[in-house]
């Protein structure tokens, strides 16, 4: 009885707040795409705690099988929109893989990545990595330290290999940066070949997530970058090892986002702001309080149509801890950030830092000028968009305006260290690629099996 | 009038009588039913030779009771022995506690429909009542499919499946059957297609339908008509060769009776033809259903169909601990509604056909 008046009289707020007709989305039944990781939190937080609704939005939530899938589905028309890796709308865009204009209004989190290594190649790699006084490896580990397992298995004569989730994800650069700021060679993308393994050390291939831990104990891949619950879920199988999280490689950088056709988006502006609210009332729950909603999203998203593993293995990650070895549980709270720290508006300068990336590996083939890092990035990651829909959210009362940077012109003001503690500075690109020691720099291009330029 | 009067005592034998013929009468169905065990237990109970009656009950009841009682001590035994990356096999136990749990979620998203359908109410009368009639919607509850719905949607795909194999099927059937030169013609395709597995039809059914099903709001999704084809493709083979035995084996008088009575060739078929074939067509429908819900199981978990393949798969993925319990519920499920359908297509077979042997 209470809760059927507590919901009639926010029912009301809510239609009180849609005064005029100009407001109603032009669309209302959407279907919208997942992959099964705990990032996608805030939309089955939207969707069991009501926001959806409340926004006068009726959505159903579907799992995909993979990335290319989900992509598929999104260009196709079959999901209105979808939980994307970042890089994806960029690449999309670019025409890196099926070309189409996709654009993304709403970060989902910030960091929630680890890689993993197989037990027998974190016996090569202990003797390397420096103890502290209780005998525990000190982190953050460098690549470095992987050195001795690829000279055993080239001694043994089998290839490195390493699984991530999509030639574009953010899984894919994460790693190369952690390898190449230890001096190893990932490998090269160039127009002919896009397996990525031009010149590489160690080969780097696409697995998708939920089939990562079988892939490990299998031995097809010595080790993997990935979201939650897979590299918990690897150190409960016992099966490997986390040796690096994001947070240790490249911090607070936008990881999921939510991914729209641009013709639906300029079709439908009110639906894309109704979305948005109600995603980022998802999001600031999460957050809550230092975390105390935690739990009750674990239990919520470890139902079989979310995410679907143990709620022990997600509460790892999800609540504020992260266990490398087993045992070995350290503290780590910003390790899924949902809303803290501004980490839904789309930042321009996190946009860039993925298409650098990109072009260093070669997946983006030639040279481009720093105002086209600039354009590409202002036209996929669409800030006036998020900030509408926060401005909204202020004025109805539901959230604070503190926590939204209404000032901001897109760039992070203090861009987080990286591993190898070289800085970013996303309004020179093409400096900063310079800077890189491994990769493609200035004008060089991937001709055949050599870099030239 | 003492117990003994002839008169009462030829009532009781007389009234003896009926019920045991009843009892016959009723063991042709409970023989169809797979409850043959009924028949000597009402038998028993009717006084009619109880001793006797015990073997057949031993045999047709208390046999399988006690192999299924060994199975399940054989693997509640041996069972945690088997230790995986995701937890101990799981034992019967186990496996019936998921199946509460997957009961018992079924019950939770009801009640989550109930409350939408409740709250869509409230919405819809305050639309009305505040003269915006117009926006009234009456929408279906957006929550993923419980195990129930599952198993319903498999049912429907494999039926669906088989009714166009039948509809294909049956009709080539009459024609290798009547013909010898269409037997010919068709024999070598049949040999070469019988044998290719549905998941190498995959592939091609996904593309053909993905390219001529285009509009994504048409009555069937494409994983149903994926699955229902790729059902189709690999459970038309029973039904057409066993058709075209059927027909081909006819009583040669009848066809000279046909020749005789100049019948034209529809009557021919549907007066001669379908009703002496009777018997092995329906043998060939009851193989095919049996081939198709086998097939189902893999197209479903490749064509992502919302069904019991689906749900295999995805526990598979989800990777929890209780996920192989879970597994091995939909396991029993599947062979549980395989005997079923089997069963189904006997009582219709023996409904259809007059013969010695059943």
């Amino acid at each position: 009885m209470i809760r059927k008046l507590a919901y009639s009289a926010a029912l009301l707020a809510a239609l009180a707040a849609q005064a005029s007709a100009d407001d109603l989305p032009e669309v209302e039944d959407l279907t919208l795409g997942f992959i099964k990781l705990t990032d996608m939190a805030p939309l089955a937080i939207a969707y069991e705690k009501g926001y959806f609704e409340d926004e006068g939005l009726f959505v159903t939530l579907e799992a995909q099988a993979n990335w290319k899938v989900l992509l598929d589905g999104v260009i196709d028309g079959k999901l209105q929109g979808a939980h994307m890796l970042a890089g994806l709308p960029l690449a999309a865009t670019i025409g890196f893989g099926t070309q189409a204009h996709i654009v993304t209004p709403f970060v989902f989190d910030l960091n929630g990545n680890a890689t993993t290594m197989s037990n027998e190649v974190w016996e090569l790699m202990r003797p390397a990595i420096p103890s502290d006084a209780d005998g525990k490896p000190i982190h953050p580990i460098s690549a470095e330290a992987l050195r001795p397992a690829l000279d055993a298995f080239a001694a043994q004569g089998r290839p490195f290999n390493l699984g991530m989730v999509f030639p574009v994800s953010t899984h894919n650069y994460e790693q190369r940066y952690w390898l190449a700021a230890g001096g190893i060679h990932p490998g090269f993308y160039s127009p002919d070949n896009s397996s990525g393994q031009i010149g590489a050390e160690v080969l780097l291939s696409v697995t998708p997530p939920p089939q990562m831990p079988a892939t490990l104990e299998a031995g097809t891949i010595s080790g993997y970058t990935v979201g939650e619950p897979w590299n918990q879920q690897a150190v409960a199988m016992g099966i490997g090892v986390p040796v690096a999280t994001d947070l240790d490689i490249f911090p607070m950088r936008a990881e999921k986002v939510l991914g729209l056709r641009a013709d639906f988006v300029e079709e439908n502006p009110n639906t894309v702001k109704a979305l948005t609210r109600a995603l980022i009332r998802a999001a600031m729950w999460l957050d809550e309080s230092d975390n105390a909603n935690r739990m009750e999203a674990v239990e919520i998203i470890s139902s079989p149509s979310y995410v679907g593993a143990d709620p022990a293995v997600l509460a790892n990650s999800m609540t504020g801890t992260f266990e490398y070895e087993k045992g070995d549980i350290r503290p780590v709270p910003d390790f899924n950030v949902f809303f803290r720290y501004q980490a839904n508006y789309p930042f321009a300068s996190d946009a860039v830092w993925y298409l650098t990336q990109m072009r260093r590996w070669g997946q983006i083939p030639e040279a481009k000028p720093d105002a086209w890092y600039a354009e590409t990035a202002q036209s996929v990651f669409l800030s006036n968009l998020y900030l509408d829909a926060a401005q909204s959210l202020v004025d109805d009362g539901l959230a604070p305006a503190e926590a939204f940077p209404f000032d901001s012109d897109g760039y992070r003001t203090a861009p987080a260290k990286a591993i190898d503690a070289l800085p970013f500075d996303a309004r020179s690109p093409n400096a900063y690629i310079d800077s890189l020691s491994i990769g493609l720099k200035g004008d060089q291009r991937v001709i055949g099996n050599e870099v030239q330029g | 009038m003492s117990a003994l009067d002839p008169a009462t005592f030829q009532d009781r034998a007389a009234r003896r009588a009926r019920l045991f013929t009843t009892i016959n009468k009723l063991d042709g169905w409970f023989q169809v039913l797979g409850l043959s065990f009924v028949t000597p237990l009402l038998r028993a109970l009717a006084g009619d030779n109880p001793a006797a009656q015990m073997r057949h009950i031993w045999r047709l009841l208390g046999v399988p009771l006690l192999a299924i009682a060994l199975f399940l001590a054989l693997w509640g035994a041996l069972a945690p022995r088997v230790v995986t990356s995701l937890g101990a096999i799981p034992g019967p136990g186990a496996v019936w506690e998921q199946a509460l749990v997957l009961h018992s979620d079924h019950v939770a998203e009801r009640a989550k429909a109930a409350e939408f359908q409740l709250r869509q109410d409230e919405r819809n009368a305050e639309l009305v009542a505040s003269g915006q009639a117009d926006r009234v919607r009456e929408r279906a509850y957006t929550g993923s499919p419980t195990y129930y719905s599952q198993i319903w949607t498999s049912v429907q795909t494999v039926f669906f499946g088989f009714l166009i194999a039948t509809l294909v099927a049956v009709p080539l059937g009459i024609l290798a059957g009547l013909s010898p030169t269409a037997n010919a013609a068709l024999n070598p395709l049949i040999q070469i297609f019988k044998p290719v597995s549905p998941l190498a039809w995959l592939p091609i059914v996904t593309m053909v339908v993905s390219a001529v099903y285009a509009s994504p709001d048409g009555m069937f999704s494409k994983a149903f008509l994926t699955s229902a084809i790729t059902v189709t493709l690999c459970s038309l083979w029973p039904t057409l060769i066993n058709t075209a035995l059927g027909v081909a084996s006819i009583d040669r008088d009848l066809i000279s009776v046909s020749r005789v009575l100049r019948l034209n060739t529809w009557t021919k078929i549907t007066r001669l033809v379908l009703p002496s074939a009777l018997p092995l067509i329906f043998t060939g429908l009851r193989l095919s259903l049996g081939v198709g819900w086998m097939v189902l199981i893999a197209a479903e978990m490749l064509a992502q169909n919302p069904g019991l393949g689906k749900f295999i798969w995805d526990e598979f993925q989800n990777g929890s601990s209780s996920s192989l319990a879970r597994i091995m519920v939909a396991v029993f499920t599947i062979g549980i509604i395989g005997f079923a359908l089997d069963r189904l297509m006997f009582a219709l077979q023996s409904l259809f056909t007059f013969s010695n042997n059943r």
